[in-house]
Protein backbone atom coordinates (compact mmCIF):
# COMPACT_ATOMS: atom_id res chain seq x y z
CA UNK A 1 0.00 0.00 0.00
CA UNK A 2 1.45 3.63 -1.09
CA UNK A 3 0.26 6.69 0.30
CA UNK A 4 0.31 9.69 -2.27
CA UNK A 5 -0.16 13.10 -0.40
CA UNK A 6 -1.82 16.07 -3.40
CA UNK A 7 -1.49 19.59 -2.69
CA UNK A 8 -2.30 19.40 0.98
CA UNK A 9 -2.46 23.22 2.03
CA UNK A 10 -3.64 24.37 5.45
CA UNK A 11 -4.15 27.18 7.44
CA UNK A 12 -5.08 27.83 11.62
CA UNK A 13 -6.86 31.27 11.42
CA UNK A 14 -5.14 33.74 9.05
CA UNK A 15 -1.55 31.26 9.39
CA UNK A 16 -0.66 29.27 6.51
CA UNK A 17 0.85 26.32 7.84
CA UNK A 18 1.30 23.85 4.93
CA UNK A 19 1.40 25.15 1.22
CA UNK A 20 1.40 22.69 -1.47
CA UNK A 21 2.90 19.41 0.01
CA UNK A 22 2.85 16.54 -2.87
CA UNK A 23 4.43 13.48 -1.81
CA UNK A 24 4.43 9.95 -2.41
CA UNK A 25 5.35 7.59 0.72
CA UNK A 26 5.71 3.79 -1.18
CA UNK A 27 5.55 0.44 0.48
CA UNK A 28 8.79 -0.81 2.13
CA UNK A 29 10.56 2.80 2.33
CA UNK A 30 10.95 5.10 5.75
CA UNK A 31 10.42 8.45 4.54
CA UNK A 32 12.06 11.13 6.84
CA UNK A 33 10.64 14.97 7.82
CA UNK A 34 12.86 17.55 8.61
CA UNK A 35 12.03 21.33 9.23
CA UNK A 36 12.03 24.04 11.16
CA UNK A 37 10.44 24.04 14.56
CA UNK A 38 6.89 25.49 13.57
CA UNK A 39 6.95 24.32 10.15
CA UNK A 40 3.81 22.19 10.31
CA UNK A 41 5.37 18.59 10.43
CA UNK A 42 3.52 17.28 13.16
CA UNK A 43 0.07 18.69 11.36
CA UNK A 44 1.54 16.82 7.94
CA UNK A 45 1.43 13.81 10.07
CA UNK A 46 -1.88 13.97 11.45
CA UNK A 47 -3.54 14.53 7.85
CA UNK A 48 -1.61 11.69 6.49
CA UNK A 49 -3.60 9.28 9.32
CA UNK A 50 -6.44 10.62 9.11
CA UNK A 51 -6.75 12.68 12.65
CA UNK A 52 -7.20 15.80 10.65
CA UNK A 53 -8.49 17.26 7.47
CA UNK A 54 -6.31 19.70 5.52
CA UNK A 55 -8.24 22.23 4.13
CA UNK A 56 -7.38 21.32 0.40
CA UNK A 57 -5.70 18.51 -0.86
CA UNK A 58 -6.05 15.02 -0.37
CA UNK A 59 -4.22 11.77 0.91
CA UNK A 60 -5.02 9.24 -0.84
CA UNK A 61 -4.00 5.17 0.36
CA UNK A 62 -2.79 3.66 -3.41
CA UNK A 63 -3.69 -0.21 -3.30
CA UNK A 64 -5.21 -1.69 0.08
CA UNK A 65 -3.76 -2.44 3.28
CA UNK A 66 -2.72 -6.29 3.32
CA UNK A 67 -5.50 -8.36 4.92
CA UNK A 68 -4.20 -8.77 8.50
CA UNK A 69 -3.47 -5.16 9.36
CA UNK A 70 -5.77 -4.30 11.89
CA UNK A 71 -4.90 -0.78 11.78
CA UNK A 72 -3.03 0.23 8.39
CA UNK A 73 -2.15 4.09 9.79
CA UNK A 74 -0.74 3.56 13.10
CA UNK A 75 1.18 6.18 14.96
CA UNK A 76 3.93 6.46 17.54
CA UNK A 77 3.88 9.40 19.96
CA UNK A 78 6.44 11.52 20.71
CA UNK A 79 5.02 11.53 24.50
CA UNK A 80 4.67 7.30 23.94
CA UNK A 81 0.60 7.78 25.33
CA UNK A 82 0.86 5.16 27.22
CA UNK A 83 -2.43 5.15 29.70
CA UNK A 84 -1.13 5.37 33.14
CA UNK A 85 -3.47 2.86 34.54
CA UNK A 86 -2.90 0.00 32.54
CA UNK A 87 0.36 -2.28 32.57
CA UNK A 88 2.43 -2.90 29.78
CA UNK A 89 0.66 -6.13 28.57
CA UNK A 90 -2.94 -4.35 29.04
CA UNK A 91 -1.51 -0.99 26.80
CA UNK A 92 -0.97 -3.53 24.10
CA UNK A 93 -4.14 -5.24 24.63
CA UNK A 94 -6.24 -2.09 24.88
CA UNK A 95 -5.71 -1.79 20.86
CA UNK A 96 -6.81 -5.58 20.33
CA UNK A 97 -9.97 -5.12 22.61
CA UNK A 98 -12.40 -3.60 19.97
CA UNK A 99 -11.18 -6.13 16.92
CA UNK A 100 -13.26 -9.70 16.62
CA UNK A 101 -10.28 -11.46 18.22
CA UNK A 102 -10.38 -14.51 20.31
CA UNK A 103 -8.64 -14.10 23.89
CA UNK A 104 -6.21 -16.71 23.23
CA UNK A 105 -5.26 -14.76 19.56
CA UNK A 106 -5.08 -11.81 21.34
CA UNK A 107 -3.15 -13.26 24.04
CA UNK A 108 -0.64 -14.87 21.57
CA UNK A 109 -0.20 -11.09 19.52
CA UNK A 110 0.73 -9.66 23.12
CA UNK A 111 3.27 -12.26 23.96
CA UNK A 112 4.95 -12.30 20.49
CA UNK A 113 5.10 -8.25 20.36
CA UNK A 114 6.61 -8.21 23.20
CA UNK A 115 8.96 -10.91 23.04
CA UNK A 116 10.12 -8.67 20.04
CA UNK A 117 10.90 -5.63 22.14
CA UNK A 118 12.01 -7.47 24.37
CA UNK A 119 9.57 -6.53 27.07
CA UNK A 120 8.25 -9.66 28.51
CA UNK A 121 9.62 -9.43 31.32
CA UNK A 122 8.11 -6.51 32.28
CA UNK A 123 4.18 -7.00 31.14
CA UNK A 124 2.81 -6.48 34.39
CA UNK A 125 4.84 -2.66 35.11
CA UNK A 126 2.92 -0.15 35.02
CA UNK A 127 4.00 2.67 33.09
CA UNK A 128 5.46 4.71 35.75
CA UNK A 129 7.71 2.08 36.71
CA UNK A 130 9.45 2.00 33.28
CA UNK A 131 12.18 4.10 32.04
CA UNK A 132 11.56 6.04 28.70
CA UNK A 133 13.12 3.99 26.32
CA UNK A 134 11.16 1.22 27.79
CA UNK A 135 8.11 3.33 27.20
CA UNK A 136 8.47 3.89 23.69
CA UNK A 137 9.72 0.15 23.47
CA UNK A 138 5.82 -0.26 24.84
CA UNK A 139 4.68 2.40 22.52
CA UNK A 140 6.47 0.24 19.42
CA UNK A 141 4.76 -3.25 20.35
CA UNK A 142 1.89 -1.71 20.90
CA UNK A 143 1.88 -0.45 17.40
CA UNK A 144 3.50 -3.33 16.26
CA UNK A 145 0.30 -5.63 17.59
CA UNK A 146 -2.62 -4.14 14.73
CA UNK A 147 0.42 -4.95 12.39
CA UNK A 148 0.07 -1.47 10.02
CA UNK A 149 0.84 -1.22 6.94
CA UNK A 150 2.35 2.72 7.54
CA UNK A 151 4.23 3.53 11.00
CA UNK A 152 3.66 7.42 11.58
CA UNK A 153 6.33 8.80 13.95
CA UNK A 154 6.27 11.97 15.17
CA UNK A 155 9.51 12.51 17.02
CA UNK A 156 9.61 9.48 18.62
CA UNK A 157 13.11 9.54 20.36
CA UNK A 158 12.98 13.07 20.98
CA UNK A 159 12.22 12.63 24.86
CA UNK A 160 15.33 10.12 25.66
CA UNK A 161 18.67 10.74 26.19
CA UNK A 162 21.67 10.04 23.67
CA UNK A 163 22.55 6.64 24.57
CA UNK A 164 18.86 5.29 24.95
CA UNK A 165 18.21 7.23 21.24
CA UNK A 166 21.11 5.46 19.97
CA UNK A 167 20.06 1.67 21.29
CA UNK A 168 16.04 2.56 19.97
CA UNK A 169 17.86 3.35 16.76
CA UNK A 170 19.01 0.13 16.51
CA UNK A 171 16.40 -1.89 17.88
CA UNK A 172 14.28 -0.45 14.43
CA UNK A 173 17.30 -0.96 12.05
CA UNK A 174 16.77 -4.24 13.33
CA UNK A 175 13.12 -4.32 13.37
CA UNK A 176 13.17 -2.57 9.65
CA UNK A 177 15.29 -5.24 8.31
CA UNK A 178 13.47 -8.10 9.46
CA UNK A 179 9.66 -6.79 8.12
CA UNK A 180 10.50 -3.89 6.16
CA UNK A 181 7.84 -1.72 7.09
CA UNK A 182 6.56 1.33 5.75
CA UNK A 183 7.01 4.24 7.78
CA UNK A 184 6.48 8.42 8.35
CA UNK A 185 9.15 9.56 10.70
CA UNK A 186 9.20 13.27 11.56
CA UNK A 187 12.22 14.39 13.62
CA UNK A 188 14.49 17.05 14.04
CA UNK A 189 17.84 14.94 14.66
CA UNK A 190 19.69 15.12 11.13
CA UNK A 191 21.42 12.06 12.56
CA UNK A 192 18.12 9.74 12.89
CA UNK A 193 17.42 10.82 9.49
CA UNK A 194 20.19 9.88 7.63
CA UNK A 195 20.12 6.52 9.03
CA UNK A 196 17.16 5.79 8.96
CA UNK A 197 15.46 7.45 5.88
CA UNK A 198 15.37 6.05 2.40
CA UNK A 199 13.99 9.10 1.50
CA UNK A 200 14.47 12.64 3.37
CA UNK A 201 11.92 15.59 3.01
CA UNK A 202 12.81 18.79 4.03
CA UNK A 203 10.68 21.47 4.57
CA UNK A 204 11.11 25.22 4.59
CA UNK A 205 10.06 27.03 7.19
CA UNK A 206 6.49 28.03 7.93
CA UNK A 207 4.27 28.09 5.83
CA UNK A 208 5.70 24.55 5.24
CA UNK A 209 6.80 23.83 1.60
CA UNK A 210 9.29 21.15 0.27
CA UNK A 211 11.83 22.25 0.09
CA UNK A 212 14.02 19.44 -1.45
CA UNK A 213 13.39 15.59 -1.14
CA UNK A 214 17.47 13.74 -0.55
CA UNK A 215 17.26 10.12 -1.19
CA UNK A 216 19.87 7.72 -0.09
CA UNK A 217 21.09 4.55 -1.91
CA UNK A 218 22.94 3.42 0.87
CA UNK A 219 20.95 0.10 2.17
CA UNK A 220 19.65 1.13 5.90
CA UNK A 221 20.69 -1.97 7.36
CA UNK A 222 24.85 -1.50 5.34
CA UNK A 223 24.76 2.35 7.13
CA UNK A 224 27.45 2.64 9.72
CA UNK A 225 28.22 5.01 11.99
CA UNK A 226 30.76 7.34 10.37
CA UNK A 227 30.13 6.32 6.99
CA UNK A 228 31.12 9.08 4.43
CA UNK A 229 28.21 9.21 2.65
CA UNK A 230 25.96 9.55 5.23
CA UNK A 231 27.86 12.63 7.00
CA UNK A 232 28.11 14.15 3.78
CA UNK A 233 24.55 14.09 3.46
CA UNK A 234 24.13 15.01 6.91
CA UNK A 235 26.22 17.98 6.56
CA UNK A 236 23.65 19.03 3.37
CA UNK A 237 20.61 18.66 5.10
CA UNK A 238 22.49 20.74 8.02
CA UNK A 239 23.03 23.78 5.09
CA UNK A 240 19.50 23.61 3.42
CA UNK A 241 18.02 23.98 7.33
CA UNK A 242 20.59 26.53 8.77
CA UNK A 243 19.28 29.03 6.76
CA UNK A 244 15.58 28.18 7.39
CA UNK A 245 16.08 27.93 10.88
CA UNK A 246 17.85 31.26 11.42
CA UNK A 247 15.22 32.98 9.52
CA UNK A 248 12.33 30.66 11.16
CA UNK A 249 14.07 31.96 14.68
CA UNK A 250 14.28 35.97 13.34
CA UNK A 251 10.47 35.87 12.17
CA UNK A 252 9.35 34.55 15.48
CA UNK A 253 11.23 36.53 17.60
CA UNK A 254 9.93 39.79 15.52
CA UNK A 255 6.71 38.77 16.34
CA UNK B 1 43.99 40.65 54.76
CA UNK B 2 47.26 40.38 52.03
CA UNK B 3 48.10 36.82 52.56
CA UNK B 4 45.87 34.38 50.37
CA UNK B 5 43.40 33.09 52.99
CA UNK B 6 43.82 28.87 52.94
CA UNK B 7 41.76 28.54 56.08
CA UNK B 8 39.64 25.57 55.72
CA UNK B 9 36.03 24.60 56.96
CA UNK B 10 32.74 22.94 55.39
CA UNK B 11 30.51 24.40 53.23
CA UNK B 12 27.48 25.99 55.53
CA UNK B 13 24.60 23.62 55.38
CA UNK B 14 21.52 25.78 54.31
CA UNK B 15 19.28 22.71 53.00
CA UNK B 16 16.29 20.44 55.42
CA UNK B 17 13.41 21.57 56.63
CA UNK B 18 9.97 22.08 54.16
CA UNK B 19 9.72 18.32 54.29
CA UNK B 20 7.35 17.23 56.64
CA UNK B 21 7.55 13.20 58.46
CA UNK B 22 5.77 11.38 60.19
CA UNK B 23 6.22 11.45 64.20
CA UNK B 24 4.44 7.97 65.18
CA UNK B 25 2.05 8.16 68.65
CA UNK B 26 2.38 11.65 68.80
CA UNK B 27 -1.44 12.19 68.02
CA UNK B 28 -2.91 9.64 69.76
CA UNK B 29 -0.62 11.19 72.49
CA UNK B 30 -2.10 14.69 72.39
CA UNK B 31 -5.49 12.35 72.48
CA UNK B 32 -4.82 10.96 75.78
CA UNK B 33 -3.14 13.89 77.77
CA UNK B 34 -6.09 16.17 76.39
CA UNK B 35 -8.53 13.60 77.79
CA UNK B 36 -7.27 12.98 81.21
CA UNK B 37 -6.33 16.88 81.58
CA UNK B 38 -10.20 17.44 81.08
CA UNK B 39 -11.03 14.58 83.29
CA UNK B 40 -8.95 15.99 86.57
CA UNK B 41 -10.66 19.56 85.49
CA UNK B 42 -14.24 17.49 85.46
CA UNK B 43 -13.24 15.91 88.78
CA UNK B 44 -12.10 18.75 90.63
CA UNK B 45 -14.78 21.30 89.89
CA UNK B 46 -12.91 23.12 87.43
CA UNK B 47 -14.77 22.19 84.51
CA UNK B 48 -18.27 22.92 85.99
CA UNK B 49 -20.42 19.07 85.42
CA UNK B 50 -23.53 21.44 83.62
CA UNK B 51 -21.04 23.04 81.47
CA UNK B 52 -19.12 20.13 80.19
CA UNK B 53 -19.70 16.54 81.27
CA UNK B 54 -16.19 14.52 82.08
CA UNK B 55 -14.88 12.18 79.82
CA UNK B 56 -15.98 9.20 81.74
CA UNK B 57 -19.78 10.17 81.90
CA UNK B 58 -19.71 10.34 77.95
CA UNK B 59 -18.44 6.72 77.85
CA UNK B 60 -20.71 5.85 80.05
CA UNK B 61 -23.53 7.15 78.27
CA UNK B 62 -21.83 5.29 75.03
CA UNK B 63 -21.80 2.22 76.85
CA UNK B 64 -25.76 2.46 77.91
CA UNK B 65 -26.66 3.38 74.11
CA UNK B 66 -24.54 0.47 73.29
CA UNK B 67 -26.23 -1.61 75.86
CA UNK B 68 -29.61 -0.48 75.28
CA UNK B 69 -28.81 -1.27 71.63
CA UNK B 70 -30.21 2.17 70.74
CA UNK B 71 -27.06 3.15 69.36
CA UNK B 72 -27.79 0.48 66.68
CA UNK B 73 -31.15 2.12 66.20
CA UNK B 74 -29.95 5.80 65.47
CA UNK B 75 -26.68 4.58 63.91
CA UNK B 76 -28.79 2.52 61.40
CA UNK B 77 -31.22 4.97 60.52
CA UNK B 78 -28.64 7.53 59.82
CA UNK B 79 -26.56 5.18 58.23
CA UNK B 80 -29.04 4.06 55.79
CA UNK B 81 -30.41 7.61 55.12
CA UNK B 82 -26.55 8.42 54.49
CA UNK B 83 -26.05 5.46 52.33
CA UNK B 84 -29.49 5.87 49.89
CA UNK B 85 -28.99 9.46 49.43
CA UNK B 86 -25.45 9.57 48.68
CA UNK B 87 -25.08 6.22 46.49
CA UNK B 88 -27.68 7.78 43.87
CA UNK B 89 -26.63 11.21 44.09
CA UNK B 90 -23.50 9.92 43.50
CA UNK B 91 -24.38 7.71 40.52
CA UNK B 92 -26.64 10.44 39.21
CA UNK B 93 -23.66 13.45 39.68
CA UNK B 94 -21.38 11.23 37.96
CA UNK B 95 -23.80 10.60 35.08
CA UNK B 96 -24.46 14.45 34.63
CA UNK B 97 -20.65 15.14 34.76
CA UNK B 98 -20.28 12.71 32.78
CA UNK B 99 -22.79 13.79 29.77
CA UNK B 100 -21.89 17.30 30.49
CA UNK B 101 -17.87 16.56 29.81
CA UNK B 102 -18.73 15.04 26.82
CA UNK B 103 -21.21 16.51 24.71
CA UNK B 104 -21.01 20.07 24.38
CA UNK B 105 -24.92 20.66 24.00
CA UNK B 106 -25.32 19.26 27.59
CA UNK B 107 -22.50 21.61 28.22
CA UNK B 108 -24.00 24.34 27.08
CA UNK B 109 -27.06 23.71 28.13
CA UNK B 110 -27.01 22.68 31.93
CA UNK B 111 -23.61 23.26 33.69
CA UNK B 112 -24.84 26.74 34.21
CA UNK B 113 -27.74 25.48 36.00
CA UNK B 114 -25.63 23.88 37.81
CA UNK B 115 -23.41 26.40 38.75
CA UNK B 116 -26.56 28.58 39.80
CA UNK B 117 -27.97 25.53 42.47
CA UNK B 118 -24.45 24.12 43.71
CA UNK B 119 -24.11 27.10 45.94
CA UNK B 120 -27.27 27.10 47.70
CA UNK B 121 -26.89 25.88 51.14
CA UNK B 122 -28.78 22.62 50.37
CA UNK B 123 -30.14 22.51 54.72
CA UNK B 124 -32.52 25.33 52.92
CA UNK B 125 -34.50 23.32 50.64
CA UNK B 126 -35.63 20.98 53.49
CA UNK B 127 -38.63 22.49 54.98
CA UNK B 128 -39.31 22.51 50.86
CA UNK B 129 -38.80 18.42 50.66
CA UNK B 130 -41.05 17.64 53.30
CA UNK B 131 -43.73 19.66 51.71
CA UNK B 132 -43.07 17.73 48.62
CA UNK B 133 -41.92 14.35 50.12
CA UNK B 134 -43.62 14.19 53.75
CA UNK B 135 -42.27 13.83 57.03
CA UNK B 136 -40.64 10.33 56.48
CA UNK B 137 -37.32 9.07 55.35
CA UNK B 138 -37.76 10.33 51.55
CA UNK B 139 -37.21 13.97 52.47
CA UNK B 140 -33.99 12.86 54.15
CA UNK B 141 -32.76 11.18 51.45
CA UNK B 142 -34.02 13.50 48.93
CA UNK B 143 -31.53 16.38 50.83
CA UNK B 144 -28.50 14.02 50.62
CA UNK B 145 -28.94 12.97 47.07
CA UNK B 146 -29.57 16.60 46.21
CA UNK B 147 -26.46 17.96 48.57
CA UNK B 148 -24.00 15.47 46.96
CA UNK B 149 -25.53 15.90 43.45
CA UNK B 150 -24.08 18.91 42.31
CA UNK B 151 -20.01 18.59 43.63
CA UNK B 152 -20.31 15.38 42.09
CA UNK B 153 -21.39 16.49 39.14
CA UNK B 154 -18.83 19.38 38.97
CA UNK B 155 -15.76 16.95 40.19
CA UNK B 156 -16.60 14.53 37.25
CA UNK B 157 -16.91 16.93 34.27
CA UNK B 158 -13.69 18.89 35.70
CA UNK B 159 -12.07 15.16 35.67
CA UNK B 160 -12.92 14.36 31.87
CA UNK B 161 -11.81 18.08 31.13
CA UNK B 162 -8.57 17.28 32.50
CA UNK B 163 -8.15 14.24 30.37
CA UNK B 164 -5.05 14.28 29.10
CA UNK B 165 -6.23 14.51 24.86
CA UNK B 166 -3.07 13.26 23.84
CA UNK B 167 -4.21 9.74 25.36
CA UNK B 168 -7.87 10.37 23.30
CA UNK B 169 -5.99 11.38 20.41
CA UNK B 170 -3.98 7.83 20.79
CA UNK B 171 -7.26 6.22 20.99
CA UNK B 172 -8.92 7.53 18.19
CA UNK B 173 -5.81 6.54 16.00
CA UNK B 174 -5.82 2.79 16.91
CA UNK B 175 -9.31 3.19 15.40
CA UNK B 176 -11.09 2.73 19.30
CA UNK B 177 -14.95 3.16 19.07
CA UNK B 178 -16.59 6.24 20.92
CA UNK B 179 -17.35 3.71 23.80
CA UNK B 180 -14.41 2.58 24.50
CA UNK B 181 -12.74 5.74 24.70
CA UNK B 182 -15.18 7.17 26.60
CA UNK B 183 -14.79 3.71 29.10
CA UNK B 184 -11.00 2.68 29.29
CA UNK B 185 -9.30 6.12 28.42
CA UNK B 186 -11.97 8.83 29.80
CA UNK B 187 -13.33 7.36 32.73
CA UNK B 188 -10.10 5.84 34.44
CA UNK B 189 -8.80 9.11 33.85
CA UNK B 190 -11.04 11.26 35.66
CA UNK B 191 -11.23 8.72 37.96
CA UNK B 192 -9.14 10.84 40.38
CA UNK B 193 -11.03 13.60 40.27
CA UNK B 194 -14.16 11.97 40.70
CA UNK B 195 -12.72 10.42 43.79
CA UNK B 196 -11.85 13.34 45.57
CA UNK B 197 -15.31 14.63 44.62
CA UNK B 198 -17.08 11.77 46.94
CA UNK B 199 -14.65 12.80 49.75
CA UNK B 200 -16.50 16.03 49.12
CA UNK B 201 -19.56 15.25 49.51
CA UNK B 202 -19.52 12.42 51.59
CA UNK B 203 -18.56 15.29 54.43
CA UNK B 204 -21.41 17.23 53.04
CA UNK B 205 -23.83 14.10 53.15
CA UNK B 206 -22.55 13.68 56.92
CA UNK B 207 -23.27 17.92 57.38
CA UNK B 208 -26.90 17.50 55.72
CA UNK B 209 -28.56 14.27 57.40
CA UNK B 210 -27.62 15.49 60.90
CA UNK B 211 -28.93 19.13 60.34
CA UNK B 212 -31.86 17.33 58.63
CA UNK B 213 -31.87 15.00 61.95
CA UNK B 214 -31.85 17.81 63.90
CA UNK B 215 -34.94 19.53 62.31
CA UNK B 216 -37.07 16.54 62.17
CA UNK B 217 -36.54 13.09 62.84
CA UNK B 218 -36.97 11.09 65.74
CA UNK B 219 -34.52 8.38 64.97
CA UNK B 220 -31.23 8.78 63.98
CA UNK B 221 -27.73 10.02 65.87
CA UNK B 222 -28.73 13.57 64.86
CA UNK B 223 -32.27 13.05 66.55
CA UNK B 224 -30.43 11.41 69.61
CA UNK B 225 -28.30 14.64 69.63
CA UNK B 226 -31.29 17.01 69.70
CA UNK B 227 -32.98 15.23 72.49
CA UNK B 228 -30.04 15.03 74.70
CA UNK B 229 -29.77 18.78 74.37
CA UNK B 230 -32.99 19.50 74.85
CA UNK B 231 -32.91 17.65 78.30
CA UNK B 232 -29.65 19.26 79.14
CA UNK B 233 -28.19 15.90 79.07
CA UNK B 234 -24.78 17.03 78.39
CA UNK B 235 -23.13 13.26 78.56
CA UNK B 236 -25.60 11.76 75.41
CA UNK B 237 -24.90 15.01 73.66
CA UNK B 238 -20.81 14.79 74.11
CA UNK B 239 -21.37 10.69 72.98
CA UNK B 240 -23.52 11.77 70.06
CA UNK B 241 -20.85 13.72 68.66
CA UNK B 242 -18.05 11.25 69.51
CA UNK B 243 -20.04 8.94 67.24
CA UNK B 244 -20.31 11.33 64.53
CA UNK B 245 -16.77 12.30 64.68
CA UNK B 246 -15.99 8.15 64.27
CA UNK B 247 -18.45 7.88 61.51
CA UNK B 248 -16.85 10.78 59.38
CA UNK B 249 -13.05 9.22 60.01
CA UNK B 250 -14.22 6.05 59.31
CA UNK B 251 -15.88 7.48 56.00
CA UNK B 252 -12.69 9.17 54.96
CA UNK B 253 -10.51 5.90 55.58
CA UNK B 254 -13.02 4.24 53.20
CA UNK B 255 -12.21 6.44 50.76
CA UNK B 256 -8.72 6.53 51.41
CA UNK B 257 -8.59 2.55 51.01
CA UNK B 258 -10.32 2.65 47.50
CA UNK B 259 -8.32 5.63 46.36
CA UNK B 260 -5.45 3.31 47.09
CA UNK B 261 -7.10 0.13 45.41
CA UNK B 262 -8.61 2.12 42.04
CA UNK B 263 -5.41 4.10 42.31
CA UNK B 264 -2.61 1.53 42.53
CA UNK B 265 -1.21 2.69 38.85
CA UNK B 266 -0.29 5.87 40.34
CA UNK B 267 2.20 5.49 42.98
N1 LIG C 1 -4.71 22.83 16.44
C1 LIG C 1 -4.03 23.95 16.14
N2 LIG C 1 -4.64 25.15 16.15
C2 LIG C 1 -3.95 26.27 15.83
N3 LIG C 1 -2.66 26.31 15.51
C3 LIG C 1 -2.00 25.14 15.47
C4 LIG C 1 -2.64 23.91 15.78
N4 LIG C 1 -1.74 22.91 15.67
C5 LIG C 1 -0.59 23.50 15.30
N5 LIG C 1 -0.74 24.84 15.17
C6 LIG C 1 0.30 25.76 14.74
O1 LIG C 1 0.70 25.36 13.46
C7 LIG C 1 2.11 25.48 13.33
C8 LIG C 1 2.71 24.16 12.93
O2 LIG C 1 2.58 23.26 14.02
P1 LIG C 1 3.21 21.82 14.02
O3 LIG C 1 3.02 21.29 15.38
O4 LIG C 1 2.69 21.04 12.89
O5 LIG C 1 4.74 22.16 13.78
P2 LIG C 1 5.98 21.18 13.83
O6 LIG C 1 6.69 21.32 12.55
O7 LIG C 1 5.58 19.82 14.23
O8 LIG C 1 6.83 21.86 14.98
P3 LIG C 1 7.85 21.17 15.99
O9 LIG C 1 9.09 20.95 15.22
O10 LIG C 1 8.03 22.22 17.04
O11 LIG C 1 7.22 19.93 16.50
C9 LIG C 1 2.62 26.01 14.64
O12 LIG C 1 2.83 27.40 14.50
C10 LIG C 1 1.52 25.72 15.60
O13 LIG C 1 1.48 26.73 16.59
MG1 LIG D 1 5.86 18.62 16.00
Amino acid sequence: MDLHLEGITHRYGDMTVLDGIDLKIESGQIVCVIGPSGCGKSTLLRFIGGLERPDSGEVLQVGNAPAESLNPLTYIFQDFALLPWRTVEGNVSLVLEDHDLSRHAAAEIIEDVLARTKLTDFKKAFPRQLSGGMKQRVAIARALAVKPAVMLMDEPLSGLDAQTRELLMDDLIDLWSREKFTAVYVTHNLNEAVRLGHKIVVLSRRPGRIREIVEIDTPIDGRRRGNAVLNQTQDVLWELLREEAIAADMELTNG
Amino acid sequence: MADPDTHSRPVEFRGGGFAPKPIRGLGPAVFIVLFILWEIGSRTGVISALVLPAPSEALVALRDLWVSGELWLHLGASLQRLLMGWTIGSVLGIALGLLIGLFSIVRAGVSPLVSAIFPIPKIALLPLFIIWFGIGEESKVALILFGTFFPTVIFTYGGVDNVDRSLIRMGQSFGLSWFSIVRKIILPGALPAILSGMRVSSAIAIILIVAAELIAAEKGIGAYVQIAGSLFATDQLIAGVAILSVLGLTVSWLIGKAERFLLRWRN
